[in-house]
């Protein structure tokens, strides 16, 4: 039906449709405003947005979704969204088009079409096209590491340079370095990390340190099997250095911050390193105050149990309940194009595509290319299950109270959210 | 005008209909003009309410729609009594509501009692106090969000001022101890002015003659505080707790905005609690179980309040 849609859609008497793309209010959807605006002139269909914050984004597209509504034709859903998408049959799947139209899954960053794109995972059911790729990672403020007076009292302290961390206990050293310093007459802390307890904040921050010291979502060989994985005890170590990392290192008053406050406690100078998203780094970048060379970017780094980092970014679905499916798919069918890839880039949207980012000119086209590239090559999500939000829940319940309230040890929030996780697992049949 | 309305609706009503209209009862009448009324209230209250039972009773997912609801009896109900978390938001509730009431029981009656004394600007002074109470708790919560930032926030500096301690070496929102109380703190600077307003209409009702007659017998202030003040307006503090008691239940907005429930789960209320069971993980049928345990505790407690106001009242 989709390759019937879409032949038709492209055909000379395809009418003019108002499309609706729904997604998050962040810097990426200001600039798909303007890449969409090529997509309007040469198809003729017009293009509205609705764009919601990000604390109310999950809640409100959800509850659109869910109610069938006509409000979206093109959605771009957040990673995890995919199960509950494909199984609902809130997005129509696309390998009919895909196959139709000469878009292969192929040409996309690996990690962002099993993110993005596919369910069940590792088959190639696709139900998003990659959107917007994008990672955890750090900024640090390059201009205070090159400081001659704290590189010396850095290196008579560790015995080592003050330089990007390699490892997650090199970044607790640095964290720990600056908490409480007077820089320019003014104090100043050790890192923003993610803590916010009411939407996804503080799971999309400690899992940077459970990945890297051992924790899996489940057996790799037995779907679901979660007892010593989950709580393992390199994941438990995991958690109680995001504890100590907290605990250590983070401005007063950071008990409840996601990705604006801690781009806030940067930008005001507030902290020398900060956790977050990759789509934040070409606002640095710009940032008047600590854009241009006082800043620097750096993978998530490495711990004793591996090098990953979580991922971010999203798909752009159609809606199966939208009337301008035809139209929708044109636009997919556009936005693919390498050419319209390579200006999303410069545009300040993260592409997934691969001509684009393995392009020789790539990593040194903006000065975080390469650390948006290395951390592309370490990502690792969340449960993308159709329960991924029954799942999210008890996350960061237990690790808040854990990391942030200091309630019981990190052995038993992880046994905690074992016990959560099968019940959610059991409601669904899977137990 | 109503007059000549009611000849004209008389005129244009076909004849046959006014015979029937006639003949009539006046209970037939009336059940003719609450019929739409009750139809209303069976359709918005009643209904939902049995289906929330039924549901509770069920696995029903709302964001699954094409999948098999099953009956599971009691488990739902079983679960929720037997969660300690969910124990843990009770009584979360159960701190914030008490407190809450005492705080501004007290306050609101001291500020009523000073402002029932007549003296120059009192009605101005009336007005500021309760300009809180006008404020929309979304945006009082993100107001005092600010004032309690150990960094930047006035709240903190202030009690470092009197404590000769580092204003940032606290949280109020972000310390386990700390933020149950402030969340309290903002919800009585919000609601002690409508507690002072009952209060104070309470306090306008005494009749000065009363207050003679005690002068006559040479009654002190004190005894006439506690023998005359205090048991006349008992019936509109009792109301007065009544009223916040239900809202601050259900309070949500101004938590929401504060803390988020944090940290960890030491200010997720009730209410929190069941809009995330019900619309984020999307339990229907288990967070319906939760609404009517909530539902009964409320109305169970509510209704022996009642009694003992009336109680109060015909004395």
């Amino acid at each position: 039906m989709t390759v019937a849609c879409a032949a038709a859609a492209f055909s000379p008497a395809a009418q003019a449709d108002d499309l609706t793309l729904c997604w998050a209010a962040w810097d990426p959807a200001n600039a798909l405003i303007e890449l969409s605006k090529d997509f309007e002139a040469k198809s003729g269909h017009n293009m509205s947005f609705e764009f919601v914050p990000w604390p109310n984004f999950a809640d409100r597209m959800l509850n659109e979704l869910n109610s069938g509504g006509k409000l979206c034709d093109l959605m771009i859903g957040d990673s995890q969204w995919i199960g509950l998408g494909a199984e609902a049959g809130h997005y129509i799947k696309l390998n009919d088009f895909f196959d139709a139209n000469g878009i292969s899954m192929g040409d996309f960053i690996p990690a962002t079409v099993t993110g993005y794109s596919e369910w069940p995972k590792g088959t190639p059911n696709y139900w998003a096209l990659p959107a917007f790729g994008d990672v955890v990672g750090w900024t640090y403020r390059k201009d205070w590491f090159n400081r001659a007076d704290l590189k010396a009292e850095f290196k008579g302290k560790y015995g080592r340079d003050l330089d990007v961390p390699k490892t997650l206990a090199e970044l607790k050293d640095i964290a720990e370095f600056f908490q409480g310093r007077e820089i320019d007459g003014k104090t100043v802390y050790g890192a923003a990390i993610y803590t916010e307890r009411g939407s996804e904040g503080i799971t999309m921050g400690v899992t940077n340190a459970l990945y890297n010291y051992g924790f899996e979502y489940n057996n790799p060989n037995k779907p679901y099997d979660l007892d010593g994985f989950v709580n393992s005890d390199g994941a438990v170590a995991g958690l109680e250095y995001y504890k100590a990392l907290y605990d250590c290192c983070t401005p007063p008053g950071s008990s409840d911050w996601y990705m604006s406050e801690n781009i806030d406690a940067y930008k005001s100078g507030q902290v020398a390193l900060q956790m977050n998203f990759a789509f934040i780094w070409p606002g640095v970048h710009a940032d008047p105050n600590v854009g241009g060379d006082k800043s620097g970017y750096f993978p998530n780094p490495a711990g004793p149990g591996g090098h990953f980092a979580q991922l971010g970014g999203q798909g752009i679905s159609v809606v199966s309940y939208s009337d301008s499916q035809k139209a929708a798919l044109e636009y997919i069918q556009w936005f693919a194009q390498p050419q319209i890839q390579k200006k999303w880039w410069e545009l300040g949207g993260y592409s997934a595509l691969r001509a684009v980012v393995e392009d020789p000119g790539f990593a040194s086209s903006q000065p975080y290319a390469q650390t948006f590239l290395d951390s592309m090559a370490i990502v690792k999500d969340f449960w993308a299950e159709p329960s991924y939000a029954s799942l999210l829940l008890p996350m960061q319940d237990r690790i808040h109270k854990y990391v942030i309230a200091g309630e019981g040890t990190a052995k038993e929030a992880l046994d905690a959210l074992v016990k959560d996780w099968k019940e959610v697992f059991e409601d669904e049949g899977k137990l | 005008m109503v007059k000549g309305v009611i000849e004209r609706t008389a005129d244009m009503t076909p004849v046959a209909v006014a015979r029937k209209i006639r003949g009539l009862s006046d209970r037939a009448i009336a059940w003719i003009f609450i019929t739409p009324t009750i139809m209303l209230l069976l359709a918005i209250n009643i209904f939902p309410l049995f289906w929330t039972i039924w549901l509770s009773f069920t696995n029903y997912r709302a964001n699954r729609p094409n999948a098999e609801v099953k009956w599971i009896g009691l488990r739902n109900y079983e679960r929720i009594l037997t969660d300690s978390d969910i124990w843990l938001t009770m009584q979360a509730t159960a701190h914030f509501l008490v407190w809450t009431l005492v705080l501004q029981v007290l306050i609101g009656f001291a500020l009523a009692w000073l402002i029932n004394r007549k003296f120059k600007g009192n009605d101005l002074w009336t007005t500021i106090i309760v300009l809180p109470m006008m404020l929309s708790p979304a945006v009082v919560g993100n107001f005092w969000t600010f004032l309690y930032q150990p960094q930047i926030g006035l709240f903190n500096y202030v009690i470092a001022f009197f404590t000769q301690s580092d204003p940032t070496s606290f949280s109020m929102i972000g310390d386990v101890d700390l933020a149950p109380w402030s969340i309290i703190i903002v919800d009585t600077w919000m609601w002690t002015p409508f507690v002072m307003l009952i209060c104070l209409a309470g306090l306008r009702s005494i009749p000065d003659y009363i207050y003679e007659a005690a002068e006559c017998d040479r009654a002190t202030k004190w005894r006439q505080f506690w023998t005359i003040t205090v048991p006349m307006v008992l019936p509109f503090l009792m109301l007065a707790v009544l009223f916040r008691g239900i809202e601050n239940f259900k309070m949500f907005d101004l938590v929401v905005q504060l803390t988020g429930g944090g940290p960890g789960s030491t200010t997720e209320l009730t209410s929190i609690n069941l809009k995330r069971e019900a619309f984020e993980k999307w339990r229907t049928g288990y967070s319906s179980a939760y609404a009517i345990i909530l539902f009964v505790t409320v109305f169970g407690l509510a209704s022996i309040y009642v009694k003992a106001l009336n109680k109060v009242k015909e004395r």
